[in-house]
């Protein structure tokens, strides 16, 4: 029988303005421990000003082996990018 | 190969091989053009086991590696120098963590790989297992120690596996602090009295062969480099990254005006690298064996640290239960 504590998943928001980021992972044995170990473990140089910890058990992830099935229908949809548009040089501010 | 060839002679392979075997083509494509491996991507069995035990291994280094600096950390010179090398080793502890998360995701739990520690039956790096007798060694540890984990390490950034690259990538960034307090303790020793500088001399007579055997048996003695390097766990060979280590090193030691412990040692012109004298195997060998200075010390170090926090992980557990509870009967109460 596993006893370790639950893993919690780690992400860091680096400035004020950004978003957080998944950084990494950890065990803790509840929420506020998990904040206190990923201030320790994620950011001893200045690397956030905000932590989001997340049961590990918890995120729902695609499955890689339906990854064609969820994205290959945009990879023929370039008409959804600027640069699908040809516009003449002259014309400016477009 | 033969016995296999008439195994299947005349048969069809069977549906789930064939399907693993395509597995194994696209696999391969995919390390061979670059791409990285994530935790829930197919991969083979051989991988997933040849990163949990490289991965998990230098954890265990991570973590058996705080003990010899952190021998010295009442009695470091100043204040500076002790909360420097308190950073140090607490930079250990969390690379240490970075590490055994990024194994978890290849389907190994966390006490597992501790019970591979904590048992002996897991390696770590056997230079821990050399004692630390001065101030200098923990400059000599900072500069050459972690010179060549660097070393070692700034490949492992670009390894196929995705969770392992990442952490390896934020340990590189504070590893490179690591290696210059290192120096700096050694040049202040070299700059220092008479006694100072034998002390640091000292020091790198007793680290110098350890460091170099640091990365491992020579290319034709390693039995897991080739295999490693198709799968873009490993890019340079053993030979390769000890040959960069020195080319570097003897330079930085010219500086601090000390001796290389090597009476062959000597610079090639031909291929502009220096050669060094034969290293001493059997050495090495006993140290992973459990010969070393310091092996039993260290697995009681860490045992009893283990077991002497056995109630704090318990009451900790406890805690959050009981909070789950309450949380749970509150929630009834109102609903």
């Amino acid at each position: 029988m596993n006893s370790d504590w639950p893993l919690f998943e780690v992400f860091v928001r680096s400035r004020a303005g950004l978003e957080h980021k998944h950084v990494g992972s950890l065990h803790a044995a509840d929420a506020r421990m998990a904040i206190e170990h990923a201030r320790d473990v994620y950011t001893r140089r200045q690397e956030g000003v905000s932590l989001w910890v997340v049961l590990s058990s918890q995120i729902i992830a695609s499955d890689p082996q339906e990854a064609d099935a969820l994205f290959e229908p945009a990879r023929d949809k370039v008409y959804r990018h600027p640069t699908f548009y040809a516009i003449p040089d002259e014309v400016k501010n477009l | 190969m033969y016995t296999q060839a008439l195994d299947t002679h005349g048969k069809e392979p069977l549906p789930e091989e064939a399907a693993r075997e395509a597995h194994a083509l696209r696999f391969q494509a995919r390390v061979d053009a670059d791409e990285k491996i994530e935790p829930k991507d197919w991969m083979p069995e051989a991988y997933r086991q040849t990163l949990i035990r490289q991965i998990s291994q230098h954890a265990h280094s991570e973590i058996v590696g705080m003990l010899p600096e952190g021998n010295w950390i009442t009695r470091a010179p100043s204040l500076r120098r002790k909360a420097v090398l308190m950073a140090k080793v607490q930079d250990e502890g969390g690379h240490g963590m970075y590490l055994y998360s990024a194994a978890e995701t290849l389907g190994v739990s966390r006490e597992e790989l501790l019970e591979q520690l904590l048992s002996g039956a897991a390696k770590y790096s056997s230079i821990f297992n050399y004692p630390t007798l001065t101030w200098a060694d923990v400059g000599a540890i900072g500069w050459l120690v972690d010179g060549a984990a660097i070393m070692n390490q700034i490949p492992i950034c670009r390894c196929s596996y995705g969770p392992y690259a990442r952490a390896m990538v934020r340990i590189c960034k504070e590893e490179s602090f690591h290696q210059r307090q290192g120096f700096e303790i050694m040049l202040t020793l070299a700059r220092g009295s008479a006694a100072q500088r034998a002390m640091a001399q000292d020091a790198l007579n007793r680290w110098w062969w350890p460091s170099i055997m640091m990365f491992g048996p020579s290319d034709a003695d390693s039995k897991h480099t080739a295999q490693s390097m198709r799968w873009k766990i490993k890019r340079f060979s053993n030979d390769e990254l000890r040959q960069k280590f020195i080319d570097i090193t003897v330079p930085q030691a010219d500086f601090l005006g000390l001796t290389i412990p090597d009476p062959e040692l000597a610079f090639d012109e031909a291929t502009q690298h220096y050669r060094i004298g034969a290293i001493d195997w059997s050495e090495f060998n006993a140290v992973l064996r459990g010969q070393g200075p310091c092996n039993r010390e260290r697995l009681e170090a860490r045992r009893r640290a283990h077991e002497e926090g056995r109630w704090v992980r318990e009451a900790a557990a406890a805690h959050a239960e009981k909070e789950r509870l309450r949380e749970a009967a509150a929630l009834k109460e109102s609903a």
